[in-house]
This record gives structure tokens, C-alpha cells and sequence, in this order.
């Protein structure tokens, strides 16, 4: 046996696969606006929308172990900025949505400063108080409606498309647009010179620090690129909602906790993970809905279960079966095929 | 004469605050846990208390006598039955399941309860008050910082005067050594929640007299415990108090400035102290 015939590699079948079904499925889901219906593209939308949540969300608790329970404070700032931005700065929400998105990465900064000191679960808690101090202090805006919250202005939201389903087709595409957006950074970023450090910490945070990985740094990093596509993700979820209010804006249920078991119940710490979970949740939801607070028990319940019994979620157990990854992260050996073998 | 009346009305404020956080330091402490779903628990304790009281009709202080056992036996089954398997190096599966937790409680008050909110009626303890050098306090205020010492004083002398308070030090200290030393971790953690729970239990009923509760309200307490804990410094129960009655003055104070700046005062108040003493002010044990 030579070790010629042997070389390392990142992708395969699978991958080459899923990559062929996914631009597939990505061009008929483009095309959506002319096979679906209002409603099924409302739902559609939504799910993008949770779908990129989950996946920032990943990236900080599942490769960077922050363990964030305060996401919302960046989904309302984000929602808020929106609404100020086109209602008193005159902005066109698109540019808007993009301004939210580097106001997000402006404000994280000091609040990570002053997070970063907290550690493990207290860090969980401490992102619960930053959001809830945005929650009180948009609160007290009374421009923007105080606790009352403010609808965003009918000439704000006709500058976005003329023709009401011109302006739902627009707002489909940008939810996946955002969602596409947010798992293509995801992936490039793990694949990243960022990200192999990244890897390495949440493998292991004490032999990745003596190999001169700058871990602070490294996590800092992560905070301000998650919480600055939050604020964009914000911005678009109340450009469809096209009402905001304090409550929820910065819901922690809303915006986290389902978030939250969307990627405990697809695996944490895998780019699939959220995908399958949003699936899933969105499942549940749909055909559980109707039971209101039972069903939020079943899901509570869900979540403990697979944390206890399956900790790396649905995808974890197809992987641990088939050895599968769609989103080539990962190195291989495989032997080359070789005709002097 | 106000603002003195601001601040010694936040001093006693900060005996509850200081309440929500006893159990919180208290579990952190032996087996570096930190239960999201701890403020649900204050809340399901304050409607346990509900139940007690319009049942038996009994005074919602004596309903303690129900309510605290029954939150202790809630905690020891809690501790063995689910939070034991989440314990180990990683910081997720405790912080995910406590929150699955939390949502379930919240829900299942919701489902029993309804969104309503309630209050539990103390009859003329409510309102009773004493005039001290021209400041008039009000009694239930005053019991509660009476108990919050008494509290806090008790589980400290359980911490370093007792047998049960050694095996909590020694599995906190080194689960296994403390294993090997004939102590059972699993019933220790077991007996820590459900003493941890006790105190919760004390602290949702005064909460249920002292001012009107609904199923929601669980997050915003879990918050304030947490505040208290961290001003006060992790492991330092006699410094959880210090934090509570910080909380609790920079609160009234803001109210009093501005009744929108109420709960914003207290959150800023924290954030300073994390600020200028990322320890907390006496820290004991390293985070």
C-alpha cells in the first residue's frame, strides 16, 4: 500500500449532489411569485426570514459559543432603524435595509465590549438585559410611537413597488435573498481562514488559544458580522409586518426562542441544521397552530427531548447514519482510483 | 425628604430582588448552573400561592407552609429526573433545556391560569404601615427585607455550619473527588435545587402579595435576580443582597425622576457596575 493512492479531499458525491438539487431548487423557489399562492407566499417568506435567523444564530452558539438569548435586541434595532430611517432620514427602505445592517454592526461593538466580560450562561443572561434596555429605550421614543409603537406610512411603502402583488413579489425575493445571503456568508466565512479558527475554539477553546488563535478577537468578530445581519433581517421582518411596536419588536419568544429550537432541533453546530430545522419548525407549526400554548409546550418539550437524547439534532443523526455533509466544510481521505493499484 | 423616601422604599424593594437571587447564587454556586427558567418558577410559586389561598382561604403567608415544601419537592424531581443529564463541561444542553423549561411553564401557567393578571389578597398587611423619623414604611415592605436577611443569614449558616452545607462546598469544589468521598453528587444536586426552590418559593409568594403577576412575567425577574447576583459577586450571598438593594434604589430613584425610567435605571445601574467591577463588587468564585 502507497500513500499515492490516497489524497485528502473536501468534496464529494454528496456534495456535488446537493449542490446540483439546491440550484434546482433555489430557481423554483425564485420563481415562486408566479406558482404560489399570496398566502403560501407569505409563509415562504417568513420561513427565509427564520431561516437566516437561525443560521447567524448558529454561528455564534454552535462555532463561536456565544450563547446568545438576547438576538431581538438586533431584530427590533433593526426593525426601528428601518422605520426611521425611511420616515425621517427619507431614505428608500431598500438603502434602508442596508443602512440598518452597518447601524447593527456600529452599535454591537460597544455592547459586546461590555458583554464579552460576562461569561457562559451569564453572557446568555447579559444579551437578555442589552435587549431589554434597547426594548426601554425605543420605548421611550416618542417619535416613533413611544410604547405604543408606529405603523410604517402608506408613501413609504408604495415607494417600494407599485401594484400591491409587485410589492409581495419584492418582498418574497428579498426574504430569500437574505436567506441565500446569510447561509452563503455562513458557509464562506467557515471556510475562511476566520472560520478554520473559528472551528478550532468551539473544538477546543484552550489547544485552539495555544496555537495563537486570537480567541477574543475571533469571537468579537463573529458578535459584530451576526449582529449586524440580524439588524438587516430585522429590518426586512417589519418591512413585511409593516407595523412595529416595542413588545415586538424586542420579543424574546418571537425572535429567540423559536430561533433557538429551530437549530437545537435541526443540529447546532452544522450549516444543514438550520435548514432542517426551519423545515421542521414550520412543519409543527403549521399543523399544530391551533393548539396555542399546548403547542408551545410540545415544541419546549421537543427542544429538551433532542438536547438530551439526540444533542446534535435531526441532521446530527442522519449524518452519524450516512457520514453525509452537504455543505463541504470538512476534509476526507479517499483513495484514488488508480489503474496500477 | 423625597428622595430619601426614594431610596429607603428601593432598600426594601431590594430584599425581594435580593430573594429572586438567593436561589439563583445558590445553585450557580454548587454545580455552576444557571436556570433560565428560575423567574417562571418565582411565578409558578406566586400562582401555587394563588391556589393555597382561595382554596383553604388561608392568609397567603401561611400558605408558605404549603407552598414551600411542594416548590422543594418540585426541585428535588426537577434536579434528578431532567437538569442532572444536562450537567458536564458543556455550557449548551443545561442553558437549552432550562430554557425548553421555561417555555413550558410559561405556557402551562398560561393554559391553567389564563393571561389575567392576579394578585393574592394579604387582607390588612397590604396596606398597614409605621411611621419611622417621618418617613411612613410600609409593613409588608419591611417584612420582606426582615426576610430576605433572615433568608440569606440561614443559607449561609447552612453553607459553613452544616453537614448538608459541607457536601454542597465539597461537590462544588470537586464532584469527583467529593464522589469518592461517599457523597452521591446526583442527590446533593438534588437537595441544593430543592432547597433552591424554598427560597423561590418565599420569594414568589411575598411577589404575589406585594404586587399583581401573570404568566409573562417570569424573564423580567429571572433578569433582576441575575442583576443582583452580578452586582453583588458571583458566589457572595451576603453580596446578592448588596445587589438587590442597588437594583432596587436605582429603580425607585429612576421612578422617581421619571416613571418611564424605572426598570431602564436599574438595567444601567448594572451595566455601569459591569463597567467599572466586572467581578461584581465581593466576588468569591471566580465565573
Amino acid at each position: 500500500m502507497t500513500y499515492k493512492n490516497y489524497h485528502v479531499t473536501r468534496t464529494s458525491q454528496a456534495a456535488r449532489i446537493a449542490a446540483i438539487v439546491g440550484a434546482v431548487v433555489l430557481i423554483i423557489l425564485i420563481a415562486a411569485p408566479w406558482w404560489a399562492g399570496r398566502a403560501d407566499l407569505r409563509l415562504m417568506g417568513e420561513l427565509f426570514l427564520y431561516l437566516a435567523l437561525a443560521s447567524l444564530w448558529n454561528l455564534m452558539a454552535g462555532y463561536a459559543g456565544l450563547v446568545s438569548v438576547g438576538q431581538q435586541a438586533y431584530v427590533g434595532f433593526g426593525g426601528y432603524m428601518l422605520f426611521a430611517l425611511t420616515m425621517f432620514g427619507g431614505l428608500h427602505p431598500t438603502v434602508a435595509i442596508i443602512a440598518a445592517g452597518g447601524l447593527g454592526a456600529l452599535i454591537s461593538i460597544p455592547v459586546a465590549a461590555l458583554i464579552f466580560r460576562l461569561r457562559g450562561a451569564y453572557f446568555a443572561i447579559g444579551t437578555w438585559v442589552m435587549a431589554e434596555v434597547f426594548r426601554l429605550s425605543f420605548a421611550q421614543v416618542s417619535t416613533l410611537g413611544g410604547g405604543s409603537g408606529t405603523s410604517l406610512p402608506v408613501k413609504i411603502v408604495k415607494s417600494l413597488a407599485s401594484g400591491r402583488s409587485a410589492r409581495e413579489s419584492l418582498s418574497y425575493w428579498m426574504a430569500l435573498g437574505a436567506a441565500v445571503l446569510v447561509v452563503a456568508a455562513v458557509y464562506l466565512f467557515l471556510r475562511s481562514r476566520n472560520g478554520l479558527a473559528l472551528t478550532a475554539i468551539r473544538d477546543n477553546e484552550l489547544a485552539a488559544g495555544s496555537l495563537g488563535i486570537d480567541i477574543w478577537r475571533t469571537k468579537f468578530l463573529v458578535y459584530i458580522v451576526a449582529s449586524a445581519l440580524t439588524a438587516m433581517i430585522g429590518a426586512l421582518i417589519f418591512l413585511q409586518k409593516l407595523r412595529i411596536s416595542p413588545d415586538a419588536a424586542f420579543s424574546v419568544n418571537d425572535w429567540t426562542a423559536f430561533v433557538i429550537f429551530i437549530v437545537v432541533i435541526g443540529g447546532i453546530g452544522t450549516v444543514e441544521g438550520p435548514i432542517i430545522g426551519t423545515l421542521v419548525y414550520f412543519a409543527l407549526r403549521e399543523t399544530l397552530a391551533d393548539l396555542g400554548t399546548i403547542y408551545l409546550m410540545v415544541l419546549g418539550l421537543v427542544a429538551i427531548v433532542v438536547m438530551l437524547r439526540a444533542p446534535k439534532g435531526v441532521w446530527g443523526l442522519i449524518r452519524a447514519r450516512f457520514d453525509l455533509q452537504l455543505f463541504p466544510l470538512g476534509h476526507r481521505v479517499v483513495r484514488t482510483p488508480d489503474k496500477g493499484d | 425628604m423625597e428622595w430619601l423616601n426614594s431610596v429607603v422604599q428601593g432598600t426594601l424593594l431590594g430584599g425581594l430582588y435580593a430573594l429572586f437571587a438567593a436561589g439563583l447564587s445558590l445553585i450557580f454556586g454548587v454545580m455552576r448552573l444557571v436556570n433560565i427558567a428560575h423567574g417562571d418558577l418565582i411565578v409558578l410559586a406566586a400562582y401555587l400561592g394563588l391556589t393555597v389561598t382561595s382554596a383553604t382561604g388561608l392568609h397567603p403567608l401561611l400558605a408558605m407552609v404549603l407552598v414551600v415544601p411542594a416548590m422543594a419537592a418540585i426541585g428535588y424531581a426537577l434536579q434528578r429526573g431532567v437538569l442532572n443529564q444536562t450537567l458536564g463541561d458543556d455550557l449548551l444542553p443545561p442553558l437549552l433545556v432550562t430554557f425548553g423549561l421555561s417555555v413550558i411553564i410559561q405556557n402551562a401557567l398560561l393554559e391553567v391560569y389564563s393571561a389575567d393578571p392576579q394578585k393574592m389578597n394579604a387582607g390588612a398587611l397590604e396596606t398597614a404601615s409605621v411611621s419611622v423619623g417621618g418617613l411612613a414604611l410600609g409593613v409588608l415592605p419591611l417584612l420582606t427585607f426582615a426576610i430576605a436577611v433572615a433568608v440569606i443569614a440561614g443559607l449561609q449558616f447552612t453553607f459553613y455550619r452544616t453537614a448538608l452545607g459541607r457536601a454542597f462546598r465539597a461537590v462544588s469544589d470537586n464532584q469527583d473527588i467529593a464522589q469518592l468521598m461517599g457523597l452521591n453528587r446526583r442527590h446533593i444536586f438534588g437537595l441544593a435545587m430543592a432547597l433552591a426552590l424554598a427560597v423561590t418559593a418565599v420569594a414568589g409568594i411575598l411577589l404575589g402579595i406585594r404586587t399583581s403577576f401573570d404568566p409573562s412575567i417570569g424573564g423580567g425577574r429571572l433578569i433582576f435576580g441575575f442583576e443582583a447576583v452580578i452586582i453583588g459577586g458571583l458566589g457572595n450571598l451576603w453580596g446578592t443582597l448588596v445587589g438587590g438593594v442597588i437594583l432596587g434604589v436605582a429603580q425607585t430613584v429612576g421612578a422617581k425622576i421619571d416613571p418611564g425610567w424605572q426598570l431602564l435605571s436599574g438595567h444601567i445601574a448594572f451595566l455601569l457596575i459591569l463597567v467599572v467591577r466586572p467581578n461584581g463588587l465581593f466576588p468569591r468564585v471566580s465565573g
